[in-house]
């Protein structure tokens, strides 16, 4: 089951990744292939990377999430998503729950494994430290621990996935720490990660501008990496502060220059989340004539990301610009 | 002044926020909170996100936890694991304090925002714990807040998502929990307390206009009363400023 590209020679320092999002997207993400995304609720999902999983037609795939709100959610009302491990589906004012996602778990359409937000981030650290497991302090006596989405069987069934939701065992340290007990999370390593970043190189060399969210450990994590960004700019304009610079090239398999890349979502310092757009996909997504029809035109019914944004208008983009001092639209109405 | 009993209980939970705490708040009416508290009487309190940042600016009203103006002016920008660490780092995670929201709470303070009904199939999904377990897990006391409505106060919770006292006094640390908990519980109506000895909620306060009977009649469950006396309403400077420096737009209130 997992994806059949596995590192593509990204070592290679000299080696210029950058593609398209519609080629990056059909060797990377591939039909019940194990994915993460990055970003948070509203901000910098890499939404032009999901759209293009949507247009084509990606089936039965396992997505990992602590709270990646718009980006999982659409891939969920897509039909893309089987499977999801998840900490939090919800998206803001414009969906406290998120309502692809809600309706399809109540009506048994989505396999859900529920983990905390800490949980999912200690994951995937585990999986970029390569080690299997990592303890806390988090879930003891509640329901996280004792009712499992993915039974025992299920999981006898998929050797890419581990034996056991989690695991609580006596501090084997005694109580080193002032811990009796502690919880273990599995490591994740998903087959691909998708973030879309402020700025990168042709190589993967990203910096990240404003909260990272858990984009660094969900991309070392991944088998294969594909970066949307907003610019790609000089090598040597990111290693002059290399300080800056979150993620380096030896992870990324794929660069793709998509601007607006996040949006319906924010990206610091380049634009705002839309509340409009946000809204009105909240608004079609409660209903299911009304949902096909929106995908049929705003996602379906364009060629790319830049089809999407040619039916906002520029007018739209304009209003949630970022502010150069604060980095978001101010005064956005964003009632 | 009139005010709505909306505004009421956002001042309440100002008021348990003092000098020098480290407020974890999620969004909506916990972030208008924690920023009003700071606007009026704990001006040195710090506020931060499970996203990452500590101690924004927070010049607008953030709608999410991941929403850019949490990041502006702040001093630092991490990430979700840096947020967590200072729940539980040795200097900083004692002055924490958390605000959370859910969909159910019982008698002990444990709280339900995953669903209700069957886990697998469940008649209403909530959005998860999110990072509310790990903070009801971690910090030494937390606030919840929450509607005061008979089926969000049930006798059972359909699922434990966040720990409060679990099923009493010593449960925590029988678990494996560190000692904390829930220290109230603010709703529109008035404001529970939870007992020393039993872990149990009580009515500490109930607003002007508002009875015991009142709130009685919104839980599923029973609580004592005796202790319950009327809360102080807002003051003409806290409604001040919560309208116009906190949430002038009405985005939230």
């Amino acid at each position: 089951m997992y994806c059949i590209h596995q590192g593509t020679g990204s070592m290679n320092s000299n080696q210029d990744k950058v593609m398209t999002l519609e080629e990056a997207i059909a060797r990377f993400v591939t039909d019940g292939c194990h994915i993460s995304i990055g970003g948070f609720t509203v901000n910098r999902n890499p939404m032009a990377a999901v759209y293009e999983i949507i247009r084509q037609g990606r089936k039965n795939l396992h997505c990992y999430a602590h709270s990646n709100g718009t980006g999982v959610d659409e891939l969920i009302g897509g039909g893309c998503i089987a499977r999801i491990e998840i900490a939090y589906g919800g998206n803001g004012k414009a969906a406290p729950t998120c309502i692809r996602f809600k309706l399809a778990v109540q009506r048994g359409e989505l396999l859900v494994e529920d983990y905390t937000n800490y949980q999912m981030a200690l994951r995937f650290l585990a999986g970029a430290m390569g080690v299997p497991f990592l303890a806390t302090l988090s879930g003891f006596g509640t329901d996280i621990v004792g009712k499992w989405g993915f039974s025992r069987e299920m999981r006898a069934n998929h050797p890419e996935l581990p034996n056991k939701k989690l695991e609580i065992i006596d501090n084997p340290f005694d109580s080193w720490g002032g811990a009796a007990k502690v919880v273990l999370v599995p490591a994740i390593n998903p087959d691909v990660t998708i973030v879309h970043v402020q700025k990168a190189d042709r190589h993967g060399t990203c910096r990240i501008e404003g909260l990272n969210f858990a984009d660094i450990d969900q991309v070392k994590a991944a088998r294969n990496v594909i970066v949307t960004c907003e610019e790609i700019v000089d090598t040597e304009q990111l290693r002059d502060k290399p300080e800056y610079n979150s993620i380096p090239f030896i992870h990324v398999d794929a660069v793709v220059h998509v601007p607006f890349g996040a949006y319906p979502t924010a990206c610091h310092n380049f634009y705002d989340y839309d509340p409009i757009y946000l809204r009105h996909i909240s608004h079609f997504a409660k209903d299911e004539k009304l949902y096909a029809e929106y995908l049929a035109k705003f996602v379906h019914g364009v060629e790319d990301h830049h089809g999407l944004l040619n039916l906002v208008g520029k007018g739209q983009l304009d209003i949630i610009a970022a502010d150069k001092k604060t980095g978001y639209a101010v005064g956005l109405d964003r009632r | 002044m009139g005010y709505t009993l909306q505004e009421m209980m956002t001042i309440m939970a100002a008021r348990e926020i003092h000098n020098g705490d480290i407020v974890f708040c999620g969004t909506g009416i916990s972030m208008v909170a924690a920023m009003a508290a700071k606007h009026i009487n704990a001006p040195d309190s710090i506020i931060f996100f499970e996203t990452g940042p500590i101690d924004p600016r927070l010049e607008e009203i953030p709608m999410a936890v991941a929403d850019p103006r949490v990041m502006y002016g702040a001093a630092s920008n991490g990430g979700l694991l840096e947020a967590f660490a200072t729940m539980q780092n040795r200097k900083t995670g004692r002055r924490v304090i958390g605000i959370l929201g859910a969909a159910q709470v019982d008698r002990y303070g444990n709280l339900n925002s995953t669903c209700i009904g069957e886990y697998a199939q469940p008649e209403i999904r909530f959005p998860g714990s999110g990072g509310a377990c790990d903070v009801a897990s971690f910090v030494p006391r937390y606030l919840i807040f929450i509607q005061h409505e008979k089926r969000k106060f049930p006798v059972r919770l359909d699922y434990l998502t966040s720990p409060g006292y679990l099923d009493g006094p010593g449960a925590r640390e029988r678990e494996g929990l560190l000692p904390g908990g829930p220290t109230a519980v603010i709703t529109n109506l008035g404001v529970m307390h939870f007992d020393d000895d039993t872990k149990e909620t009580y009515l500490a306060f109930y607003y002007p206009g508002v009875t015991p009977r009142d709130i009685l009649d919104n839980m599923e469950f029973s609580v004592d009363v005796s202790r319950a006396a009327e809360a102080a309403p807002p003051t003409e400077v806290e409604l001040t400023i919560l309208r116009e420096r906190v949430d002038p737009h009405k985005l939230i209130l």
